[in-house]
């Protein structure tokens, strides 16, 4: 029995010091480079060759208000798209933006469609984005979709010269633009069964393409959103009538991809802000440290409260609630939780929260002592009594933090989250972690 | 030590709060932020900023509605109406003209669409939350039945919710009328975790009286039974609640002042559902139990 519990403490053990480093894998990342150096100045050739490798560095996935940046609701205007396109070419817009704040070099950009009632939304949020200002123009305006035919693209330099440079992609530029395509949609070829794309243009669009086909037969015409070719096919023929079908080698995903993005260039989809948050990268890195100082008082003042109050019991407490600090870290890390400064909050609180049941078994245990048990029996008979009210005050806890979850929007999720793995978690920490350390070293 | 004995005292602290709460509430009614009626909201910095120059830019802009809110040090919190972007960074370009070392920190704009769906969802989150709590309690207490039946703690238990959340809502509309303080989304989470907080509480104390009812028997009557389970949750309920109540004032003090009201509102709250657990939730349990014997 003694052993196994010496056991499950290990592991314990094994599975907080390695959370420890992986929640700061800049501590080891310390030792190991100063054990290297120091193993490097031995007088053995081997030694020359060791390196003792960094640990797993996975960065913490941090909120809009932790980390700066913008979070942008459009709200994208269907009307004048048929129903049935309308998630394809929300799709071609996303996309669209996308390689849009991509130019931002922000590290993550999220960019998201979605359904709100009968309406769209694209909620894009750029975490770390210096210019908000012109990330918002750019995005703003409709996508250019325009077709290029093989050559240079003359460039007017002032009014007396006309210089022709190269166009670094091969193409120039043609009349046919977005404006004249009335649709793109997705086929597949009758005999080979290969998915095609289907284009119909307007009537303006149809004489405008068949010139194009007729002086390109054989070669290549680009299809170019924002100035980014997105497809190049041959053409075979001149192609009277505004009909026109792309046929190739691709596959069905990337068939779809193409007729969403000539969509969202093709019809006109107007997106309007309809709410932002911005916030200044100084102000979430200096309410990142705020908090987390915050946090590492609040858990150090328990740790005083629980050692003054249940002496012995009070420290194997606190160790655990180090334990548990810890574990929920990594799990923030691993799932990845997105920290928004409430989230943080939410974890804070929870570390408060954790304890509970720490102190209901040493209240319980006080009890089965005053009634005269042994220090062991009391200890067990503490835990499993308990149990009870640990788990039915708990429970409250968790239904607010899944309503909240399901409810809510991403700020608010974020709190929920935290809130629940935390109580999740203080659960295993704050019983079986407790109980088997009371187990070992409080064996009388 | 007696707490049932004294409980008219309790009783009476508490009928004040409530009161004078529910008054504020309904006198004042609570200030809605931006999160529910749309419009901007702009934390900026510089130095000396003047409330009457800040204003005059509004004007220029068309803008005539500007408050203007102190924060920490040079920090400023402006709210105005619904824009659009050109117009705040036409804004910045002025107030940067007029205080050179103008620092934006964080613009958060709100149409009305989405603020009546964040109004919706905070309705539907609270409702849900109280339904769950309700199925739970019925669920927890369905087995007792001496000398009450089982409804009567979970009708007690929501009772000292809606002690709890009052008070809170008060100092808010207290806060909201004197101060300009609004309420936002923030405050929403936090009632709701003041919610489960309190049903959390007063459950630790009903599981003791519960427990005691099954195994206590002999000559003890219904309230001593039920102080005798308070004395011995007693210590467990102001333990936990202080361990919570540090970390919070930990945060108050040194963590980050944007979300000081979210603190303050959990910290008020959480301190509420404390002292209705101990001594509204079981005083009332045991005044309806001689209600109940006296009419037979």
């Amino acid at each position: 029995m003694q052993k196994k519990n010496i056991f499950i403490l290990f592991v314990i053990f094994v599975l907080a010091l390695g959370a420890t480093f992986y929640d700061y894998p800049q501590g080891w990342d310390k030792g190991a480079d100063y054990l290297t150096e120091k193993i490097r100045q031995a007088p053995f050739a081997w030694a020359k060759q060791i390196t003792i490798p960094h640990f797993l560095n996975k960065p913490y996935v941090l909120g809009l208000d932790v980390a700066g940046g913008a979070h942008l609701v459009y709200k994208a205007d269907v009307s004048q798209v048929p129903f049935g396109d309308q998630a394809s070419t929300m799709d071609g817009l996303k996309n669209v933006i996308e390689r849009r704040v991509n130019i931002f070099g922000v590290s993550e950009p999220r960019v998201e469609t979605q359904k709100v009632g009968d309406s769209w939304r694209l909620v894009v949020e750029l975490a770390g984005v210096k210019d908000v200002g012109a990330a918002i123009r750019a995005i703003g305006t409709t996508p250019y979709l325009e077709f290029r035919e093989e050559g240079v693209q003359p460039i007017l330099l002032d009014e007396s010269r006309v210089v022709e440079i190269k166009d670094t992609q091969g193409f120039k530029a043609t009349n046919l633009t977005g404006k004249y395509l009335s649709r793109a949609s997705l086929d597949f070829d009758q005999t080979t069964f290969q998915p095609t794309v289907q284009l119909q243009f307007n009537s303006d669009g149809a004489k405008l393409f068949e010139e194009i086909t007729a002086r390109n037969v054989g070669k290549r015409v680009a299809i170019a959103i924002d100035g980014a070719i997105i497809s190049a096919p041959v053409v075979n023929e001149k192609i009277i009538g505004g009909q026109a079908v792309i046929s190739g080698n691709f596959g069905l995903d990337e068939a779809k991809a193409l007729v969403s993005n000539l969509n969202a260039g093709a019809l006109p989809v107007p997106i309007d802000l309809i709410a932002q948050q911005t916030v200044g990268a100084s102000l979430g890195e200096s309410a990142l440290a705020r908090s987390v100082k915050a946090g590492f008082i609040g858990l150090a003042v328990i740790f005083i409260f629980m050692i003054l109050y249940y002496r012995t019991l009070g420290f194997f407490a606190s160790v655990a609630l180090l334990i548990y600090t810890v574990l929920v870290l990594a799990m923030f890390k691993t799932i990845p939780v997105t920290l928004t400064l409430a989230g943080i909050a939410g974890f804070v609180l929870s570390i408060g929260m954790a304890v509970d049941a720490n102190i209901l078994i040493f209240e319980r245990i006080k009890e089965e002592r005053r009634k005269g048990k042994g220090r062991t029996q009391a200890i067990e008979e503490g835990f499993s009594r308990a149990w009870t009210s640990i788990r039915d005050s708990n429970v409250s806890t968790i239904i607010t933090s899944l309503v909240l979850y399901t409810f809510t929007t991403s700020i608010v999720q974020g709190f929920a989250l935290t809130l629940l793995i935390g109580v999740l978690v203080s659960m295993f920490t704050a019983i079986t972690v407790t109980r088997t350390m009371l187990r070992i070293f409080l064996k009388a | 030590m007696n707490i049932i004995g004294y409980r008219k005292i309790y009783y009476s602290i508490s009928a004040v709060v409530i009161i004078a709460s529910l008054f504020a509430v309904g006198l004042w009614g609570l200030k809605l932020g931006i999160d529910f009626t749309g419009g901007s909201s702009w934390q900026v910095r510089a130095e000396n900023m003047d409330v009457t120059v800040v204003t005059k830019v509004f004007n220029d802009n068309g803008i005539t509605n500007v408050i203007m809110e102190q924060g920490v040090g040079n920090e400023r919190t402006l709210r105005f109406q619904e824009v659009t972007e050109e117009k705040h960074q036409q804004l910045a370009t002025q107030l940067k003209q007029e205080y050179p070392d103008f620092v934006e920190e964080q613009f958060s704009v709100i149409g009305p669409a989405i603020s009546g769906e964040l109004r919706g969802k905070a309705i539907f989150a609270i409702i849900f939350v109280l339904f769950g709590i309700s199925l739970y309690i019925a669920l927890v207490f369905r087995q007792v039945s001496r000398p009450l039946p089982s409804w009567v703690y979970g009708v007690i238990t929501l009772f000292t919710l809606f002690h709890d959340v009052v008070v809170p809502a008060g100092l808010f509309a207290f806060l909201g009328y004197f101060k300009g303080v609004e309420i936002d989304s923030n405050f929403v989470v936090a009632m709701l975790v003041v919610m489960g907080f309190s049903v959390h509480d007063t459950i630790v104390v009903f599981d003791r009286v519960r427990e005691n009812l099954k195994r206590v028997t002999g000559k003890i009557s219904f309230e001593e039974l039920v102080n005798k389970s308070m004395l011995e949750t007693f210590a467990r309920s102001v333990n936990t609640s202080l361990t919570t109540v540090l970390v919070l004032v930990a945060m108050l003090i040194f963590g980050e002042p944007n979300l000081g009201y979210f603190i303050m509102t959990l910290l008020v709250g959480i301190l509420t559902g404390t002292y209705s657990s101990i001594f509204i939730a079981s005083p009332v349990l045991v005044d309806i139990a001689l209600y109940k014997e006296r009419r037979g």
